[in-house]
Order: structure tokens, then C-alpha cells, then sequence
């Protein structure tokens, strides 16, 4: 499909801007841009049309069932949009008077406490921007907390072989070393494996639970009290809060921070990369390295405070991803207590039934009970047929379903790993899991042709290769 | 209780027999010691009262009926096609392009916003967003991160919270600022600049305009730092590009900006954009996604995630950052914002945003006790220093449902007008300047 550019007249313009009513005034020629300014010259209904198309060209939840592993593709309620969407909220300025944002700063107040409602933390920022960025902003405050306490020999993170990409990253950009440690086939923690790594160079061990295979570690309590022994934090991972909600809170765990995903597990779009928000929970310890200002509310009142003197700084310029703020809020007001718990439930529910529908054409990853996202591998249908994870991604999109997350988690081969999440029903799980099968049989009957997938989109698969090799990063006429 | 769960009883209880458990609960057998023993959350609503419930948080926000402050957050006009495009649910609920075959549409729009980027920056290559201009700030400053040298010098005219978050990210890397002074013409001093450029400084950080409104001189600040053999990165306002002499001719190696101005609503500071253009020679240091075009066997254009080797879930602490989830759906904004405007309407914009400020500064210095801080030109903020203090101009301007510039200090106030501001109201806000002064 053409780009925008291509579509440009000379003379074109799209925008219809009052005219100016005041005396112009022409800043210094020397000030002024000397190089052409080539942006696309269209008119209104061609800016329509192109961007109408490209929607078509992509694949959202309100399309179909999307059991991207790790990333908690629930649906996304018309109700948040409506509510993130009214003028008294996107018309409000992020530096007027606090006294004229009272509505803001109180939700954004009920919804801190009610995010450390749910993961049993004591103080909550809502600053971050996304998962990864609030990765960071934990890891900044336990990196605070020990050099306050003049503890400043824990310059190793401990991550498990098993972990997100994003948790070394962001220990990296810390300044950390990070210290991979491997985990048992189950994706869970190798207790002997943690204790020889812990020691008095140990800042935090980074640990989801469920881990990446789906799979809660039971001995939590016991890694828990490996990595505080040794004087470490346990951070959490809150990518997969989605399968614990409201029947076991971090904070119980004994985790001493969590990030959380609002564009995962509280329904929030990802807007195809964004944006998001990743609120940081800690413990009360860790609370005056929280990133200003916080909200407060006093008497009724609420305030835009700063944290003080042992802040970590800020990490973004305003107060975070508002209107996704507002879009969470909602989301929990809905549910509430009960809804909240009986969404992780139904999250469970929906990965057991798809993976003991699965289990019998794929090997599985948890014997028994997985938790919100199970991992299977196609290993041997890889090593009998020669079609691989990637194959089976690419033919489920012929089938009009995303695939799941493939490759990863890291630890196991060819690995396709489903999160079908609670707002699924039983019939398009149904639907799924035939299909799945349906591929199996495709792929036996005629392996060749199956990695022919996907025939039915606006491309085949593309040349990445030569993506990397040759970066064509803008267009150029 | 909520609609958004599918399942009925009789499902639930089906599915149950196929997973061999009893009921929901059992699904954590074993895990009954952790159990949660008491969850201060209240009952859940209907959608209906909820509504209603954010109608009324709503109506506790007071929406100004004219606005005169910036500082980071602009008010402009946003056409209708920008909010009905991006209200289709293709793009609001799916997730980051992996799966090419069926997003090419997210990934030609982001690629159409890296080429925008880069044509208003007049640089050569650009990512699919970053978090906001201040992250974008402080990523762009770590990319030209050389091993052996540890300092970066910020011009004091970066916005104050930009510097905080570069602080924030550059701290833990052991890395030191230092700021150059302005002159007293609001703009950063070159003098200063070149005192400090000593050889442990990789990089320098500029606005433009810088925080104060004031137009740098960023190509005589490009060439001291060239001389010294420094990085130049440019933090940009995105309007100001299309009218000012670009951040590549000036000889940045990177310009960064926010942009919140290309399409997005105010929304109390977030979400917003963080874009960056950077020069062909640091491609593979850009930091986030990246969106490059390639073709499929049968020669298609196909567009893909690339150059991912930079990337978390390749390099894992390697990588050059952490990001994953950006700002896709703000980029596709701005993009489509772009679009709308096109060439000529980025220009009309921005040359609106000049003679307005310029109208309402002209007109704010005729009343006794109003003078400008500031001699140097400015682009749509600028910076009055006023007998009557700050606080109450403010205060008297509310009164007149009017939101006045930012207080700097006790009579120092800094104010914004773009192509939204109407003679008007302009006007009116200057009749209530010459009650209070």
C-alpha cells in the first residue's frame, strides 16, 4: 500500500485553522528554516481513507481471540474509553492549581490505594509509563534504599534464565550487574542455584510468580527469606499479576516492590505499543524514595506532595499516563472485590481448559495445574516434520487468530506460550483449540506447504534479514 | 457484577470437569497459606454508576475557558479526523506489531511517523516513540555516551522537570551534569559553554526554544561543541521546527522533542510522546522500537520490526534499554495529526504561535509595570517580570475563567499563546492584567 507521501498534491492541506486575527510577525530571515519541509500535502477524505486502510491492516482484541503469552490480552471495556475521554479530564492543564484538579488528583489518589489494595504494597507511584519503565523506577528505589543505609557494596541483580527481558535490561540501565541465575525445567527457582548467587553484593532478586511458564512457585516463601537473609530486596514482576488478583498479593509473599501493567492486567489498551502504565508498589520502608510529587489527601483535600530530600527524582515530566490511569480506575470500580478475584479465577480457568484440550499434541510445560498462561513446545513436531513454533504462529494468522507468544520464555525449545485470559468464552476457546489441532493434522499431511503461512494477509513473510541488514527507516520519493 | 467475564455457571462447571478440579478455588491447592485474608476493596458498580462516578470526578476539574500556560503542556487546535481515526479499534487494542503479517497497518503508520520526525528534525533516521520529551531527553543523551569521558553539560534553559528526570537517569550510570548558565538575554551563554567544554564532556544538551521561550542560537552552540568534539543533542518544540533552522543544519547529532502539541489533549499531563531524530551514524544506538520496510517473497512492500539485536528481549542486559511497551498509539496521533496539517498547516501553526505571542507580549508591555525579563526573540512563551506579584495575577486571571501563565518566582510569570488563543481572548486577558497591575 502506498504511503502517505505518495498520496501527496502540492497545494493540498487538510487542516481548516481560524485565520489569524492578530498582525503577523516574521521572525529574523537568520532564524528561520533554509530546507523544504516535506510533509504530505492531502486533503481531508484522502487522510481518512489512508488511515481507515491501514486500520484494516491490523489486528486488534475487538477483532479476535489474542492469546499473546505475557502481554494479558483481556478485552478492553467501552466504558474506560468513554470515561477517559470526557473534557473535564483532557482539557485540564498539568500545571494549574491544584485546587482546580481536585477530581484528578483524586483519582489518581483512589487508585494508587487501590492498586496497594491489591498487591498488598503500602505506597504506590503512578508515574511510570509502561511495564519496562517502571522496572526501572523499582530498581532505582532499591538501589536508594540500600545506599541510604550506607550499604553500598549490592551492586548485583539476580535474575532468574526464566525472567522477562526487560527485568535484566533494567537492571543494566541502573548501573547493575546483573547475575543470570538457571532455573529448574518448570521455569521455577533452583533454591541452591539462589543461594550460592546471594550474598552481600545482592541488591534484589527480580522474580514474577507465576513465573514465565505459567507455573506458581511454591517456594516462594523460602526464596523470599534467601534473598532478605542475604540483605537483598525481592522485587516483583508484575506482568503476571493477572492469575493471583485477589486471592494472593505480592506484598504477602514477601515481595518488597512491584511493578504492575495497567494495559495488562486492568484492561487498559496497548494501542499497538502504547501507551501504557506501570505503577510502582513498595513497602513502607522503601516509600520516601518514591518518585515526586505523590498525591495526598488531607481533610478532603488533595495535594500534589514532594516526596522529600531521599527522593529518587522523577521519571517522567508530568505525573504519568493519566487518562490510562483513569481507564484502570474504571475498570476496578467495575469489578470490585469479588470481580477482581473472579477475573484471575476465570484467567486460569481459561489456560487449563485450553491446555488440557492441548496437552495431547504438545508437550506442556506443568503436569498438573497451570496458572493464567501455560507454555507448550513443538519440539518434536519439530524434530519429526521440520515445522517449528514460527510455522504454527504463521498459520493460526490464515486461521484469523493471533498467535501466541512464541520463543519465549528462553528456556524452552520451540516455545509457543498461550494467555487466553478471562474474557474469553468457552466457545471461542473451543474454537481455538480446534483450530490448533486442525494445524497439527495441516502440518502432518503436508509440512512443506505449511510453512507456506500466511497466504490470506497483505504480505507473505517478510525478508527481516534484510530489514536489519539494510535499514530502510523513512521513505524516501 | 461485570459483563466482561463471558463464562456462564453451567460453563464454568463444564470446563471445570475437562481441567479435573472441583471449583475455581481449587485452582490454587497448595497455595492456601498465602491466601489473601482481607482486601480492602469495596463491592463492585454497574457501568452505569460508575459513569456517573467519573462524570462527577470530572466535573471537579475546572477546564479554563481560555489558557495562557505552556511550560511543557500546549493547548492547540486538534482537528475532528485526528480523534475519529484514532478511535478505531484496530489500532486502540492491538498490541506491539510481533506478528507483522496482520499489523502491517501499525507498522506503515509508524513508519510514516519515523519519516515525519525525521523531515521536521532534518535528520536521517528516528524510532516509534520513546515515553515523553524528558525521557527522550535523557536516552538521547546516554546514546552518545562515550566509554572514557563521564560528564554532560545541560543548558539551564532545559525544562526544570526534564532535568530532574535526566538526573534520575543519569545518576545510577555514574555520569555528572553540569549547567551552563543563560546570559542575560534569556539565552544560553556561549561563553559559559565553551569554559566548560573540557575534554571529559561527551555530550550537551540544548532546548529549543529553550524553557523560557527564548530562540537559541543552536548553530554558534552546534559549532562550539563540534570544536570540542562533543555530542550536540537538541531538545525541540515541534512546531518551532517547522519554522526554525533544523536541529540537523544546526549540527545536532540528535534532537528530541515532546509531542503532546501534534494532536494530543492537555489530559493533566499524560499520555504524551517522546519522539527523537538522530543522525545515520548512531542508528543502532537508538534506544526503543523501530520500524524499518523490507518486501515478502513476492516483492510486496512489507513493513517490520528491525534492527532488533538493540532490543530487550534479544540483548537482555546488553540492551540499549529496557522499553518495550512506547507511546504507539500518541505517535499514530501525531502522525495523523501531520498529515492533517501537512506542510502548509505545521507552517500556519507555528507562524500563528509566533505572532500571537508576540501581539500579546507587545500589547502585555505597554501596561505600567509589566516589562519583559528576556531581550532575545522567543517563539510562543515568554517571561514577564511585574510590580504586582505573580500569585495574584494568577488568582485575578481565575477569577476571569482564565488560566494564566506559570509562576516562576515572586513576580516572574511565563506565558504561552498559540493559534487557540483568539485576539479576543487575548484582549480580555489583557484587561484584567491592567485592573490587577
Amino acid at each position: 500500500m502506498k504511503t502517505i507521501f505518495e498520496k501527496s498534491v502540492p497545494g493540498k492541506c487538510a487542516i481548516s485553522l481560524a485565520p489569524c486575527d492578530v498582525p503577523a510577525y516574521d521572525l529574523d530571515a537568520s532564524l528561520l528554516r533554509e530546507t523544504p519541509l516535506n510533509l504530505p500535502e492531502v486533503s481531508e477524505v484522502e487522510v481518512v481513507r489512508h488511515y481507515t486502510a491501514l486500520s484494516k491492516r491490523a489486528y486488534g482484541v475487538d477483532d479476535g481471540f489474542y492469546p499473546l503469552g505475557s502481554c494479558t490480552m483481556k478485552y478492553n471495556p467501552k466504558l474506560n474509553e468513554e470515561v477517559a475521554a470526557l473534557p473535564g479530564f483532557t482539557g485540564i492543564h498539568p500545571l494549574q492549581c491544584e485546587c482546580t484538579v481536585q477530581g484528578a488528583l483524586k483519582a489518581m489518589h483512589t487508585l494508587s490505594r487501590k492498586l496497594a489494595a491489591i498487591t498488598g504494597m503500602d505506597e504506590v507511584t503512578l508515574q511510570p509509563a509502561a511495564g519496562a519503565h517502571g522496572e526501572y523506577t523499582a530498581l532505582q528505589l532499591i538501589r536508594a534504599y540500600h545506599l541510604d543505609r550506607g550499604d553500598t557494596g549490592r551492586d548485583k541483580i539476580i535474575v532468574p534464565d526464566s525472567a522477562h527481558g526487560t527485568n535484566p535490561a533494567s537492571a543494566a540501565m541502573n548501573g547493575y550487574t546483573v547475575v543470570n541465575i538457571p532455573s529448574a525445567a518448570d521455569g521455577c527457582v533452583d533454591l541452591d542455584a539462589l543461594r550460592s548467587a546471594v550474598g552481600p553484593d545482592t541488591a534484589a532478586l527480580m522474580l514474577t510468580n507465576p513465573n514465565t511458564v505459567g507455573i506458581f512457585d511454591k517456594n516462594i516463601a523460602k526464596i523470599a527469606q534467601i534473598v532478605h537473609d542475604a540483605g537483598g530486596l525481592l522485587y516483583y514482576d508484575g506482568a503476571n499479576l493477572n492469575a493471583i488478583m485477589g486471592t494472593i498479593r505480592p506484598g504477602d509473599m514477601g515481595y518488597d516492590v512491584v511493578h504492575l501493567n495497567l494495559h495488562k492486567t486492568f484492561s487498559t489498551p496497548h494501542g499497538g505499543g502504547g501507551p501504557g502504565s506501570g505503577p510502582v508498589g513498595c513497602k513502607a520502608a522503601l516509600a520516601k524514595y518514591l518518585p515526586g510529587p505523590v498525591v495526598t489527601e488531607k481533610d478532603g483535600k488533595y495535594h500534589l506532595t514532594s516526596v522529600g530530600g531521599k527522593s529518587i527524582g522523577c521519571v517522567k515530566t508530568f505525573y504519568g499516563n493519566f487518562l490510562v490511569m483513569l481507564r484502570a480506575l474504571a475498570y476496578i470500580e467495575v469489578l470490585g472485590k469479588e470481580g477482581i478475584k473472579l477475573a484471575s479465577q476465570l484467567a486460569v480457568l481459561n489456560a487449563n481448559y485450553m491446555m488440557a484440550r492441548l496437552k495431547d499434541k504438545f508437550p506442556t510445560y506443568s503436569s498438573d495445574i497451570c496458572m493464567h498462561e501455560f507454555v507448550v513446545s513443538c519440539d518434536k513436531i519439530k524434530e519429526e516434520i521440520g515445522v517449528t513454533a514460527l510455522d504454527f504462529a504463521k498459520a493460526m494468522i490464515d486461521r484469523g487468530m493471533h498467535p501466541p507468544t512464541i520463543y519465549f520464555p528462553l528456556i524452552v525449545h520451540e516455545a509457543l506460550m498461550f494467555e487466553p485470559t478471562e474474557t474469553e468464552s468457552k466457545e471461542t476457546l473451543d474454537w481455538a483449540c480446534d483450530t490448533v489441532l486442525d494445524l497439527v493434522a495441516e502440518a502432518y499431511k503436508d509440512p512443506a506447504a505449511f510453512k507456506q503461512h500466511p497466504r490470506k494477509m497483505p504480505i507473505g513473510r517478510p525478508d527481516e534479514v534484510t530489514a536489519a541488514r539494510k535499514p530502510v527507516l523513512i521513505y524516501k520519493a | 457484577m461485570s459483563t466482561y467475564t463471558p463464562h456462564t455457571s453451567a460453563e464454568i462447571q463444564a470446563m471445570l470437569d475437562v481441567v479435573g478440579v472441583k471449583s475455581l478455588e481449587q485452582l490454587y491447592q497448595g497455595l492456601e497459606s498465602l491466601f489473601v485474608k482481607d482486601m480492602d476493596l469495596p463491592a463492585g458498580k454497574s457501568q452505569q454508576e460508575v459513569a456517573r462516578y467519573f462524570e462527577n470526578l470530572a466535573a471537579e476539574n475546572k477546564v479554563f475557558g481560555s489558557i495562557f500556560l505552556g511550560a511543557g503542556a500546549y493547548q492547540h487546535y486538534i482537528p475532528p479526523v485526528v480523534k475519529s481515526l484514532l478511535s478505531r479499534e484496530e489500532f486502540v487494542t492491538a498490541y506491539t506489531p510481533y506478528q507483522a503479517e496482520m499489523s502491517q497497518g501499525i507498522l506503515q503508520g509508524i513508519f510514516e511517523f519515523q519519516t515525519m520526525i525525521a523531515e521536521l528534525t532534518g535528520m536521517q533516521v528516528s524510532n516509534a516513540s520513546l515515553y515523553d520529551g524528558s525521557t527522550a531527553l535523557a536516552d538521547g543523551i546516554l546514546m552518545l555516551g562515550e566509554r572514557k569521558k563521564n560528564k554532560v553539560l545541560v543548558s539551564e534553559g532545559i525544562h526544570p522537570r526534564s532535568l530532574e528526570v535526566v538526573k534520575t537517569y543519569l545518576v545510577p550510570q555514574g555520569i555528572q551534569i553540569e549547567k551552563i548558565a543563560l546570559d542575560e538575554n534569556g539565552r544560553t551563554s556561549l561563553a559559559d559553554l565553551k569554559a566548560k567544554l573540557t575534554p571529559d564532556v561527551f555530550a550537551v544538551a540544548v532546548a529549543q526554544p529553550n524553557f523560557f521561550g527564548v530562540i537559541e542560537d543552536a548553530a554558534a552552540i552546534g559549532e562550539a561543541v563540534k570544536a570540542a568534539g562533543a555530542g550536540y543533542i537538541m531538545q525541540v518544540e515541534p512546531f518551532s521546527c517547522a519554522m526554525l533552522k533544523t536541529p540537523f543544519a544546526c549540527g545536532a547529532d540528535i534532537a528530541v522533542g515532546e509531542g503532546q502539541p501534534l494532536g494530543m489533549p492537555l489530559s493533566f499531563g499524560g499520555p504524551y510522546l517522546g519522539f527523537v531524530g538522530a543522525r545515520e551514524k548512531l542508528v543502532r544506538k537508538l534506544t526503543g522500537r523501530i520500524v524499518g520496510k523490507t518486501s515478502d517473497a513476492n516483492g510486496n512492500d512489507a513493513y517490520v520490526l528491525t534492527l532488533q539485536a538493540r532490543e530487550q528481549h534479544i540483548r537482555r542486559e546488553k540492551a540499549a534499554s529496557s522499553i518495550c511497551s512506547n507511546q504507539a498509539l500518541c505517535a499514530l496521533t501525531a502522525t495523523i495529526y501531520m498529515a492533517t496539517a501537512g506542510k502548509t498547516g505545521m507552517k500556519e501553526v507555528a507562524s500563528q504561535c509566533v505572532s500571537k505571542a508576540h501581539y500579546l507580549a507587545a500589547e502585555m508591555v505597554k501596561i505600567p509595570g509589566f516589562r519583559l525579563k528576556y531581550s532575545a526573540e522567543f517563539f510562543n512563551e515568554f517571561v514577564t517580570v511585574t510590580d504586582t506579584p505573580a500569585d495574584e495575577i494568577i488568582r485575578k486571571c481565575a477569577e476571569k475563567n482564565i488560566l494564566a501563565g506559570l509562576k516562576l518566582s515572586g513576580h516572574e510569570i511565563l506565558w504561552c499563546a498559540t493559534e487557540v488563543n483568539t485576539k479576543a481572548d487575548m484582549d480580555q486577558l489583557l484587561a484584567v492584567l491592567k485592573e490587577v497591575k
